[in-house]
């Protein structure tokens, strides 16, 4: 692989250069940056992750090289973990590789909020009524589609998810009708 | 070589079922090539719930249909519309773009359709003879070889993918702590299941896939990023003539050859082989300037590899085990959730699966070749649907279909889950790929290494001193060193010109 000798040329992918500018401009409509108190924040939950995992395990018993107990496997990736993530605390406040939280994050977390509510009225009133107002939600606020577009293939996905799950493929969903 | 198991092969990709997911597959992969926003591997997550209900064969030919149709599928946004629905097609935009620019849309889809069936079928006949070579040779593998195969996999993996390496690797043993949880094989003792009935079943793939894939891009779609719906161009005549083929043959070959090598090699694949092939062509040109203004080589050359590369990545997958990207640990997972275990045993164990997924490709990119020149027209229409109607849908597709697997609403839950997991992580510049990767292989890895230390009475020395689990650690220190050694050589570079035109300056 010629390609990633770091010996040839400073840039061994310096043909591809252009890619990384159309990937640039290709992002122009992405978020602005997060800053480095996001990436601090990421590292120490990976941290505390490998704290966590690393308490675990020891907990669970290491057992010896000759007799590995439960422990020791997940210790030993749990102490990777924590090397790492302390790294990643000293050495990545600078990174540009994270979004920041916008105002267009809202609508991930409306979305969210109505993935829990399906599964959660899922058991209670059956698939129908829930999967109807998630696609409904989904068009109109998150998708902004119109009134009219937004009733219609609400509809019709229910209406299809129906002959497909129930009539065609019986599977056993919880449904009202 | 005997070839009565490719011929059987065969007579087991004509069966119409599997006929019809072959064609099924190569539909939806076009389909999601063609729409930007969900990719080959959030489409397999999502659809890893129809592959529980059908056999193994149709399952893994149709998940590979839709991997393959997708790298066809990516071309036509490149050219169009300037936007690359997969990652492998970036390059193709700077010239593809162009030629559309010129009213030649048509002549670049035709070359870039011939040039993907050419490099796919160069590729499934180079998967045909070496295939069963390899996994004759792994054979002899014993546990350490695969601890060590296991842990070079997840290591190449995410130091090869885009993003930061340091956080990458975090995600991979994250996926394999993740993997601990549940019941040791070894000793019965449960682990990180806080007393959970679900969780000490451990924590399924299909969930785990579908969650950090399919749901977690949906979620960072959401995010108002590909709203707008522009007009395509139009596109004319797609047969290109034969001065455009004459043109593109060079490339076109010596794609096939890059996108073969590359794609077999971890970590490498459909992206990072269409990006060697465009800059090899760009070299090699008399008039590289041509290249960003409608070269037509500038298209074929990557469209060609990359299509070469998703094909021979399935090789160290059918052959040892071990999956060469994200997508292909979806294949690893759905093969054993149908129970089989990929690895060197599979060619004589599964013939049917194994020469049945091959030589299903022969046949799916005669599909795709159909697809994408007489009727090309079909997709270019879909370009006109609006990503706002299709997240609604998908969404929704996946929470039923994690229910119909155990008919739990735990399951949706866990989707739910990794699904917002998967979209922190974007969020924070780490790639679950690496994650979902590890998770696969971590069973394996574990239970490997503890064999091997079981064979070695302890001694971890053993893995260093048989000589082909030795080579591959050797291997595994290189690829952890490598950044290193790169970072220091490019200090060094970068000092030496900072210090030039002082040099220069003084008499």
């Amino acid at each position: 692989m010629s390609m990633s000798d770091p010996a040839r040329s400073p840039d061994p992918l310096g043909d591809v250069i252009d890619a990384d500018r159309l990937q640039a401009e290709l992002e122009e409509g992405r978020p602005p940056h997060a800053g480095p108190i996001s990436q601090i924040t990421a590292a120490l939950v990976a941290l505390a992750v490998g704290v966590f995992g690393a308490i675990g395990s020891y907990a669970l018993g290491l057992g010896r090289l000759t007799q590995p107990g439960p422990g020791l496997w997940p210790f030993a990736i749990s102490v990777v973990i924590i090397v790492l993530s302390a790294v990643l605390v000293v050495t990545g406040r600078g990174l540009e590789d994270a979004e920041r939280f916008s105002k267009a994050s809202l609508l991930t977390t409306v979305g969210v909020v109505t993935l829990v509510l399906l599964a959660a009225l899922l058991p209670v009133i059956g698939f129908e009524i829930p999967s109807l107002l998630l696609v409904f939600v989904w068009l109109r606020w998150l998708g902004k589609e119109s009134w009219r577009s937004s009733i219609v293939i609400s509809v019709a996905t229910v209406a299809a998810f129906y002959v497909l799950f129930v009539v065609l493929l019986q599977i056993p969903l919880p449904r009202l009708i | 070589m005997d070839i009565s198991p490719i011929l059987n092969g065969f007579s087991v990709v004509l069966e119409p079922a599997n006929l019809l997911y072959c064609l099924a597959g190569v539909i939806i992969g076009m389909l999601i090539g063609v729409l930007p926003g969900l990719g080959p591997g959030a489409t397999i997550a999502i659809l890893l719930p129809i592959t529980y209900g059908i056999g193994p064969v149709p399952a893994i030919i149709m998940l590979a249909g839709i991997f393959y149709g997708a790298q066809y599928g990516g071309t036509i946004t490149s050219v169009l519309l300037r936007l690359p629905g997969e990652a492998s097609s970036v390059v193709t935009v700077f010239d593809g773009f162009a030629l559309a620019k010129q009213g030649r849309a048509g002549t670049a889809l035709g070359i870039a359709a011939i040039g993907s069936f050419i490099g796919g079928t160069v590729s499934i006949i180079g998967l045909t003879l070496l295939a069963p070579v390899v996994a004759g040779f792994a054979l002899d593998f014993g546990p350490p070889e695969y601890a060590a195969l296991g842990i070079l996999g997840v290591l190449l993996i995410s130091s090869v993918g885009n993003g930061n390496k340091l956080k990458a690797i975090i995600a991979a043993c994250v996926g394999l702590l993740i993997a601990t949880v549940g019941r040791d094989t070894f000793t019965g003792a449960e682990r990180f299941t806080f007393d959970s009935l679900n969780l000490a079943e451990g924590i399924d793939f299909i969930p785990i896939a579908m969650g950090l894939f399919g749901l977690s891009e949906i979620l960072y779609n959401l995010e108002e990023r590909h709203n707008q719906v522009h007009a395509p161009a139009k596109v004319g005549n797609v047969w290109p003539s034969r001065k455009d083929l004459g043109q593109a043959k060079g490339a076109i070959g010596r794609g096939s050859v890059i996108g073969f090598v590359l794609g077999v090699l971890p970590g490498g694949g459909a992206t990072l082989s269409s990006l060697a092939a465009y800059a090899l062509e760009k070299r090699r040109a008399k008039q590289p300037e041509r290249f960003g203004r409608g070269a037509i080589e500038g298209v074929a050359a990557p469209e060609t590899a990359n299509n070469a590369a998703a094909t021979s990545s399935f090789i160290p997958l059918l052959t040892l085990g071990i999956p060469a990207n994200a997508t292909m640990a979806l294949m690893f997972g759905a093969l054993l959730i149908q129970g089989i275990q990929p690895g060197p045993q599979l060619v004589t164990e599964h013939p049917d699966v194994f020469w049945g997924v091959i030589n299903s490709m022969y046949i799916g990119n005669i599909l795709l070749l159909i697809m994408s020149i007489p009727m090309v027209g079909v997709f270019v229409r879909i370009l006109r649907v609006r990503p706002a109607i299709l997240a609604p849908i998908t969404v929704l597709i996946t929470l039923l279909g994690a229910y119909t697997v155990n008919n739990q609403v735990y399951d949706i839950f866990l989707v739910i889950v990794f699904g917002v997991l998967g979209y922190l992580m974007k969020k924070l510049g780490f790639e679950p790929g690496p994650l979902v990767l590890a998770f696969v292989l971590g069973p394996m890895i574990e239970n490997s290494a503890r064999q091997a230390l079981l064979i070695f009475g302890g001694d971890p020395t053993g893995f260093i001193t048989r000589p082909i689990s030795g080579t591959v650690f050797a291997l595994i220190v290189l690829v952890a060193a490598l950044p290193l050694i790169r970072k220091a050589v490019r200090r060094k570079t970068s000092a030496d010109r900072a210090e030039e035109p002082v040099e220069e300056k003084t008499p």
